[in-house]
């Protein structure tokens, strides 16, 4: 399996504090892996570095088959590129209809000035609405997107990144705040999505965590503590210690 | 008149004993009697020996007698020749009095006697002979006095008796100040050259004004032409036409030297054009084909050719005449060695100067500085610490001056007024502060940019009210005399009490700043509300009133700030507005949230601000222009300024 | 969805028939078609409003739409005005110097009617020789070219300086007002080359038209109607649309917008700069009305007027803008020209020309408190247009997070 990205001896430090020291990763395409760790093991700070929104003070960060380093490009660049990232709370436009939502993130030209002579032309039309009916949103597609449940906001966003076409989705505690059903929704969309691509669920509910049937990477402290199955890194008495056994 | 006059030569005849009786054997009398001749004839040429024999005459009256004659009070009684001094009694009467005694000794006609009246040329010499007893004057106000004039105007032949007057000299200060007038008179005037060299030696890395004023005109240059360089005179440099000055300057040069004909003027050329006008034609060209200088010079070749024109230079013959003739600049002090010397002399003043200056300048900026660390230091608490973005800032410095003025209308003392001002500002600004926050801050904690609005309404509110209070003038606020004076440390560098005042008020407000931020509750609470106002409130601080005190606190400090602003510039309406913007520019290039950071960033602005006006001292406008585009570009090298927080606590 | 977005926009062909009634109204009832029943004063009053609506238009569009609360577009205002103004005056003085030169025995060079010409400019500040910024300014043409280059390009070099650093929000906003503040201080300088304190003058007389000032302020009325109904279609096509989408995602989460692979930067830029153009082209018609400009009119607190307009027009939408400069505008001309009576209150006589700006501050700080929608908001209450109104408490720490009333 080709690796698609390949973070290699990264380390960050804010005002004195390691928040990521010496961190490998690597994910192949169509792959599914889950990153668990408890709080301030730089979860977030990984998915930061990953999408360009931090610099690290060293290491690389490879991306793709022609090993571009995305540490020279910015976060727009990257998106361009093929990652797309999800936040742990929902971040919708609000202000805006879900249709306008999925429109802007479909995969079109990015640049100002062909966004401005843009018509929505009959195939992207089709591309939102299948979208939409993907995640369950087909009735809402007029409403503006505030007036949305909490987890269909969640479905909305998933949806908009679906809709960027990304080789490699970061999703960032997908279920928190989620029913039980709403929950297995997301699973079956994380999953159906892994089909085509790589996804990376940051995740603390270790439910969900089974559900997405996948490979672990715990997190502790900034750097890998254990990698394998879920099962495989729950019997690990070193994850216990510091995750678990709390 | 006549009428008058009689009785009294009668008295004096009848009396037999002269009621004007004049000791006609007096040595200062004799002396007059000597010079009679000279001092009667009153001529700038020929009066000099007399006022010499006066001067050096060591008689105790010299310096009465010249002392009437420069006052032209000096009289020649027609009869005998006699020299009196009199003043006008009344009309065609004088109050005659003795030189040899000093004691008036009657009245007498004018009629009879001759005015003294000595020319302005004269004057000069006279009172340039006076600088003598001056000099040596047993007061010392009029030793002072006289010091003063020379150090203004001496000349040469002061020079013999500044050194005399040197030795018995007993005032240490004074003989100092003789001493040194003594070495730059003798720059000027001296004998021979190496004197001169010899004083100027003497003030080799003297930062003195007047140093410098006795060697600039020794090198002061002037610009010549001549067929060739001339070897007998002192040739500063040679020009190059072109390089050294314009081809224009040079042609002038020859011209006023006589030694090229003058160019022709566009204006001459019209005029002579214009005068020639015949049947609508000039030169055989038509009038109104005039309008372009091709024409016009065809038209006045014509006429040069018609011998009714001058002919004019062509530029042939004025780069001809350039190639051959030499430009150069003399010293008017013919003497090499001189000037030489005084160059020399000249420039071991200017690297001290330049570091002098550079440390004037540093004083300058370092108060500047401190003025806008006092502005920005309430901004750094409601902005920094906060986050609270006030546009109505400036308005509350404005209101602290305001509250100084009007505390000095009911408290005349200045120092107490001062004293009582200060607090009395800072509880004015801190209740309008307290009062701001509760009714409008508190609701907009979330929407920074509309903070920003209506902070700025209250501004445009405040500052029409201020208008309508205490008019649009500016109203003083005078400074206690103890602050008035200025700390000299040498010719050059200077700073005034007011300034030091200020740096040292800056000083303090940032001691109270650390302390109240790290060592009290308030800050404390101030710095847990700021970071995380749901936590803080669970762990039983109120934010509410947290962030009141504090808001309150920032705009007190303002207040005082205003006070210290108002003593240092006039006060008026828009006193705050003119700070405001570069408040907010110290903060932001400082880093927000960091006391140390506005520190820097003041002290950044004020002396790049200084020196901006150093290279461009006219125009403090452009200062201010080029120190804004400056700090737009830094913020893209570092968006967060000097002192950047980074990481979570940074925000996004 | 095929329709022409005019179509989709009801609103703009409303707006547009509410401004061409108002231009022929106010033009059958002007002086120059005999009616008389409004003052030529005021007909340029009017078309200068009409200016002032196109600029907050811009501002709007640049702080409604985009967030960034530029307190610099009146420096472009008042920089479109400059550039017209020097042909405006140079123009003029031209023909002036002319007729004075054309009794002279010899005919003046060019050169000399230049001469005559910046010594009859720059008398003003002691010179007499053009500055090279004054090169073109013979030109209409050119001029009026520079009307869209000088803004445009300031704004994009200091846009691009701006948002390359990723300045947002208040700390952008006091940039902006920096850079205002530098630009009037530059102007007030007389090395400036635009007459420094004096600024540009005799800007209502149109060289070579012979035509009263009745009908001129006619003709400027309907020029800056139509640049207002033109520039409305404008900036609603550009709000239309996916890029009304993405500048609204900015305003309203940018870094989201930013990692759906939008060059943030690239589109604050393009609103940046075309906002100053436009606002650029509304100063060079309203100076013309002006008759005077001078570097007073760049200071940063026209700018901030600017945003007050703004808001309490209602932002976010563009009629709102047009309504809040009009609105206030002609109020504060009503209480500044003394027109308001004053209150008599016994101690005190409350004179309006002296408390207007009071009332203005107080007015605004009222608005941003209890209607932050300002006077558009009122037209929500007509269409029963509601923005998304969420009940309850939050039930995480979130921001986002499930509020009560949604946790069905």
């Amino acid at each position: 399996m080709a690796t698609l990205l390949e973070v290699s001896g990264v380390s960050v430090t804010f005002d004195g504090y390691r928040a990521i020291r010496n961190l490998s990763f690597q994910i192949g395409e169509a792959e599914m892996r889950a990153i668990i760790g408890p709080n301030g093991a730089g979860k977030t700070t990984f998915m930061d570095i990953v999408t360009g929104k931090t610099k690290p003070d060293e290491g690389r960060v490879i991306w793709g088959e022609k090993s571009v380093n995305l540490l020279k490009m910015n976060e727009a660049k990257i998106a361009q590129a093929g990652i797309g990232r999800k936040f742990q709370r929902p971040t919708v436009f609000e202000d805006q209809t879900v249709f306008a939502n999925l429109l802007m993130a479909v995969k079109n030209p990015r640049g100002s000035f062909a966004c401005l002579f843009y018509k929505p032309t009959f195939k992207d039309r089709g591309r939102v609405e299948q979208l939409a009916s993907e995640i369950g949103l087909s009735d809402e597609l007029d409403r503006k997107s505030g007036e949305l449940s909490h987890g269909q906001k969640q479905w909305l966003e998933i949806g908009m990144l679906l809709a960027q076409e990304p080789r490699l989705l970061l999703v960032d505690e997908p279920a928190a705040g989620m029913t039980l059903a709403e929950r297995e929704h997301t699973t079956d969309l994380l999953k159906e999505a892994a089909k085509t691509r790589a996804v990376v669920v940051v995740e603390h509910d270790m439910e969900f965590v089974r559900r997405l049937e996948c490979k672990v990477t715990v997190l502790h402290e900034g750097s890998v503590l254990a990698e394998g199955s879920l099962d495989h890194v729950t019997a690990n008495p070193q994850v216990i210690e510091v995750y678990l056994g709390r | 008149m006549h009428i008058r006059l009689i009785p009294a030569l009668l008295l004096s005849l009848v009396l037999g004993l002269p009621v004007l009786a004049q000791d006609a054997d007096a040595p200062i009398q004799q002396l007059l009697q000597e010079q009679s001749e000279l001092i009667v004839q009153s001529s700038r040429r020929t009066i000099e020996p007399a006022i010499a024999a006066i001067r050096d005459s060591d008689l105790p009256e010299a310096q009465r007698v010249l002392e009437q004659w420069v006052a032209r009070d000096m009289w020649v009684r027609k009869s005998d020749g006699i020299f009196v001094y009199a003043t006008k009694a009344g009309s065609g009467s004088l109050t005659i009095s003795d030189f040899a005694t000093g004691e008036p000794v009657g009245e007498a006609p004018s009629a009879d006697f001759d005015q003294i009246k000595p020319n302005s040329g004269i004057q000069a010499l006279i009172s340039s002979a006076l600088v003598k007893f001056q000099l040596n004057s047993e007061d010392r106000a009029t030793r002072i006095g006289a010091l003063d004039a020379l150090s203004r105007n001496g000349n040469a032949s002061h020079l013999p008796v500044l050194r005399e007057s040197i030795d018995t000299e007993k005032d240490v200060a004074i003989k100092l100040r003789k001493q040194r007038i003594e070495r730059l008179l003798t720059i000027a005037y001296g004998e021979t050259p190496a004197d001169r060299i010899e004083a100027m030696e003497a003030v080799r890395g003297d930062l003195g004004v007047d140093v410098r004023a006795a060697l600039n005109p020794i090198l002061a240059t002037t610009r010549r032409a001549a067929a060739t360089l001339p070897a007998d005179m002192n040739i500063a440099r040679e020009l190059k036409p072109g390089r050294d000055l314009t081809e224009a300057e040079a042609y002038d040069l020859l011209v006023s030297a006589s030694l090229a004909p003058a160019r022709l003027t566009d204006d001459v050329q019209r005029q002579t054009l214009q005068d020639n006008i015949a049947d609508g034609m000039v030169g055989g060209v038509p009038v109104a084909d005039l309008n372009t200088m091709a024409e016009r010079n065809r038209a006045y070749e014509n006429l040069v050719t018609a011998g009714l024109a001058q002919p004019a230079a062509t530029s042939e013959e004025v780069a001809e005449a350039l190639d051959t003739h030499a430009f150069f600049e003399t010293y008017a002090e013919p003497d090499a060695e001189v000037t030489e010397a005084a160059a020399d002399t000249l420039a071991s003043i200017e690297l001290k100067l330049a570091t002098n200056q550079f440390l004037d300048l540093s004083l300058d900026a370092l108060s500047l500085a401190s003025i806008y660390f006092l502005a920005a230091i309430g901004l750094a608490i409601t902005f920094g610490v906060m986050g609270v973005i006030n546009m109505a800032h400036g308005e509350f410095i404005m209101m602290g001056a305001y509250t100084g003025y009007v505390v000095q209308q009911v408290v005349p003392n200045y120092t107490l007024s001062i004293i009582l001002a200060i607090p009395l500002a800072f509880a004015v600004t801190f209740a309008a502060g307290v009062a701001m926050e509760r009714l409008v801050i508190r609701w907009l904690y979330s929407r920074p940019l509309e903070t920003l609005l209506a902070t700025f309404g209250i501004s445009i509110a405040l500052q029409q009210l201020a208008k309508n209070i205490f008019g649009t003038q500016a109203r003083p606020l005078t400074s206690p005399a103890w602050l008035d004076g200025q700390w000299q440390i040498n010719d050059i560098v200077g700073i005034s009490n007011i300034r030091i005042a200020i740096f040292v008020l800056a000083l303090i407000f940032l001691g109270f700043f650390i302390f109240l931020m790290k060592k009290t509750r308030l800050g404390l609470e101030t710095r847990a509300v700021t970071q995380n106002p749901k936590m803080a409130a669970s762990m039983g601080i109120n934010p509410d009133r947290v962030n009141m005190l504090t808001f309150g606190l920032g705009s007190g400090i303002a207040g005082i700030a205003g006070v210290a602003i108002g003593l240092y510039a006039k006060v008026t309406s828009e006193l705050g507005a003119d700070y405001i913007v570069q408040s907010f520019m110290t903060v932001v290039v400082g880093g927000v949230g960091n006391i140390w950071g506005t520190l820097l960033g003041a002290t950044m602005i004020g002396f790049l601000q200084k020196g901006i006006e150093w290279f461009n001292p006219s125009n403090t406008l452009a200062a201010q222009t080029y120190m804004i585009i400056f700090i737009i570009i830094f913020i893209q090298f570092r968006p967060r300024g000097i002192i950047a927080l980074r990481g979570r606590a940074a925000g996004d | 969805m095929s329709r022409p977005f005019i179509l989709r926009n009801p609103s703009i062909l409303i707006f547009l028939a509410c401004l061409a009634a108002f231009t022929l109204a106010v033009t059958l009832m002007s002086e120059a078609f005999g009616a008389d029943m409004i003052s030529t004063s005021f007909v340029k009053t009017l078309g200068k409003t009409l200016c002032l609506c196109l600029v907050a238009l811009a501002m709007d569009l640049v702080w409604g739409y985009c967030g960034i609360l530029s307190l610099g577009h009146f420096a472009f205002f008042g920089l479109g005005g400059y550039m017209i103004g020097m042909w405006l005056m140079y123009a003029r003085t031209e023909i002036i110097v002319a007729s004075s030169m054309a009794n002279a025995a010899i005919p003046p060079t060019d050169q000399e009617v230049v001469n005559a010409i910046g010594t009859q400019i720059f008398g003003v500040v002691g010179s007499s020789e053009f500055p090279p910024i004054w090169y073109f300014a013979s030109s209409l043409p050119a001029q009026l070219l520079l009307v869209v280059l000088v803004p445009g390009l300031l704004a994009l070099v200091f846009g691009w300086l701006a948002f390359r650093s990723r300045v947002t929000g208040v700390y952008l906003s006091i940039l902006t007002q920096a850079m205002t503040l530098a630009l009037s201080l530059y102007l007030f300088q007389n090395e400036s080359g635009l007459r420094g304190n004096n600024g540009l003058s005799g800007l209502q007389n149109l060289p070579g038209v012979s035509a009263s000032q009745a009908v001129v302020s006619i003709w400027f009325l309907w020029a800056s109607a139509l640049a207002l109904g033109v520039g409305y279609v404008l900036c609603a096509w550009v709000v239309s649309g996916k890029f009304g989408s993405v500048i609204r995602g900015i305003r309203d989460d940018e870094a989201r917008v930013r990692f759906l692979g939008y060059s943030v930067e690239g589109y604050k830029l393009f609103i940046f700069t075309f906002t100053a153009i436009i606002a650029a082209i509304a100063g060079a018609l309203y100076y013309p009305q002006a008759g005077i400009i001078n570097p007073g009119e760049v200071a940063p607190i026209a700018s901030i007027y600017l945003a007050v307009w703004v808001a309490i027009g209602g932002r976010g939408r563009l009629y709102g803008a047009v309504i809040g400069a009009a609105v206030v505008s002609l109020v504060s001309t009503w209480f500044t020209g003394g027109q308001v009576p004053s209150i008599n209150l016994g101690f005190y006589r409350i004179d309006w020309v002296d408390w207007w700006l009071v009332l203005l501050g107080l007015s605004f700080v009222l608005v941003t408190l209890f209607a932050p929608k300002g006077i558009g908001g009122l037209f929500d209450l007509v269409s029963g247009r509601f923005a998304p109104d969420r009940h309850g408490a939050d039930y995480g720490p979130d921001k986002g997070s499930l509020m009560e009333e949604e946790g069905r």
